[in-house]
């Protein structure tokens, strides 16, 4: 109970500061989110017509989903120094395998009869992707950057240990200066930051089903 | 006999090493009704899919009013040539009206209103009600489902219509009444139609001639009457006894 009336008081005490870093870690997001968004749609798109392919860019994606965070960061920083070009580099190499998996998985799992019906009526290619496709795969999209968004905004909570802005520098500091309750109140806001966004992104979802009359 | 409107000649296709077009030739005059019937993999839905373009033939050339299938623009060719399949896969994220309109949208021929009287009409020529444009094709029973594919194949107004049997998934009576309609419709417009079929009963009710494929191969090609009153073979004999 002391715990939290002293989270509590921090917030009342340093609310500016948590305002500007909430939206340093918001803007970090985003950036991440659209990058890798849109990323992935393409190379999700762009595989789903060569099966040969397909499986080793999504081996690759899951490869690089399994390397630890942290130790991504690390391997970075050579790379593109340290600041927030290196945690959105992170983020979007993160945020790809769900995004491609589920561009991918969507697109090749439209009813065959249903493309070749399209194919028959004289669609062009374009006109096949983008009138029955990608609209079919919508929901399996949708689903893919939930998860994705859901997830760079959580992880973008440890980019402030390479220096880059965002709702890590509370947790970073509680830590360093042993101050668990900062550390606490810097958490807090990234889990309802993530939950807001899954609520929104899941209200788009189930208003797109809804409207199309899908289960 | 009037000109060939579709003509094969000497076609054959295999798929890897199993040939299921051989030396395969046919013609089918302007605004005749051709049903086609045989076992399954005998080829008739392959012959039906080279006209459009989505297969070409190993060998031997397919032509539909004079031009080499393989060698003209496909897809203008394919939204000039009505196409029914037996899932009609109608686009379940389109209300009834635009999956209506699909062929025309391809290539903008209809602005909003053109769009919305001509689906209106369709619509009524299929013998559906005008205001089912708005539904989705989920909301839709079998029959009205394949009703609105051939609503949609229409659409372009194509003078050649192909279609795989479009009646298979529906009961009994709702598909007399949809041959029944198919029949008019194809007067009324002046269709040139091939139909795959393994129906026999549907086959003889529809085609002008009837053709009927063995593995590959026309087993025998002429009216209903005359099949019916001198099958080639006991393939066709079974068949039309069964109907009985």
């Amino acid at each position: 109970m002391e715990f939290i009336r002293s989270v509590i008081a921090l917030y009342a005490e340093r609310w500016q500061w948590f305002l500007g870093l909430l939206g340093d870690h918001v803007r970090l997001a985003l950036t991440a989110i659209i990058i890798s968004g849109l990323l992935g749609l393409l190379i999700g798109v762009w595989i789903s017509d060569r099966p040969k392919l397909a499986p080793a860019v999504i081996g690759v994606c899951n490869v690089l989903y399994t390397i630890p965070a942290i130790s991504l960061l690390g391997i970075l920083i050579p790379f593109f120094g340290i600041g927030n070009r290196t945690a959105v580099t992170a983020l979007v190499i993160y945020g790809m395998m769900p995004m491609v998996r589920n561009t991918y998985t969507g697109i090749v799992n439209v009813d065959p009869d249903i493309i070749e019906a399209a194919v028959g009526m004289g669609s062009t290619k374009r006109q096949l992707l983008t009138r029955i496709k990608l609209p079919m795969a919508l929901s399996v999209i949708l689903a893919g950057l939930r998860s994705m968004v859901v997830m760079t905004i959580s992880v973008g909570g440890i980019a402030s240990f390479i220096g880059a802005g965002g709702l890590g520098v509370a947790i970073y500091r509680g830590i360093t200066i042993y101050n668990p309750a900062m550390t606490f109140a810097g958490s807090l806001l990234i889990a309802l930051t993530a939950i807001v966004a899954d609520l929104l992104l899941g209200t788009a979802e189930k208003r797109y089903r809804k409207k199309r009359r899908m289960k | 006999m009037a000109e060939a409107v579709i003509r094969f000649d000497h076609v054959n296709k295999a798929y890897g090493d199993t040939a299921v077009l051989r030396d395969f030739c046919l013609e089918v005059p302007e605004g005749e009704c051709l049903t086609m019937i045989g076992r399954s993999g005998c080829g008739k839905t392959t012959a039906l899919k080279l006209v459009n373009g989505l297969l070409t033939p190993d060998s031997g050339s397919v032509y539909v009013r004079g031009q080499d299938v393989s060698a003209t623009d496909r897809i203008a060719l394919r939204r000039s040539i009505g196409y029914v399949i037996q899932s009609t896969g109608l686009f379940p994220h389109m209300t009834v009206g635009k999956n209506i309109a699909y062929t025309p949208s391809l290539s903008r021929m209809w602005d909003r209103e053109t769009e919305r009287l001509e689906v209106a009409c369709l619509l009524k020529t299929v013998g559906l009600e005008p205001e089912l444009a708005g539904r989705y094709p989920s909301e839709l029973s079998g029959g009205q489902r394949q009703r609105v594919g051939i609503a949609r194949a229409l659409a372009a107004r194509p003078s050649i219509m192909l279609m795989d049997e479009p009646f298979g998934s529906v009961d009994e009576i709702t598909r007399r009444s949809l041959q029944d309609e198919l029949r008019s419709l194809r007067d009324e417009l002046g269709l040139t139609v091939l139909f795959v079929t393994h129906d026999i009963g549907e086959a003889f009710r529809l085609g002008d001639r009837v053709l009927v494929m063995e593995s590959g191969r026309i087993s025998q090609l002429d009216t209903p009457e005359r099949i019916a009153a001198a099958p080639a073979d006991d393939f066709i004999r079974e068949l039309i006894e069964d109907r009985k």
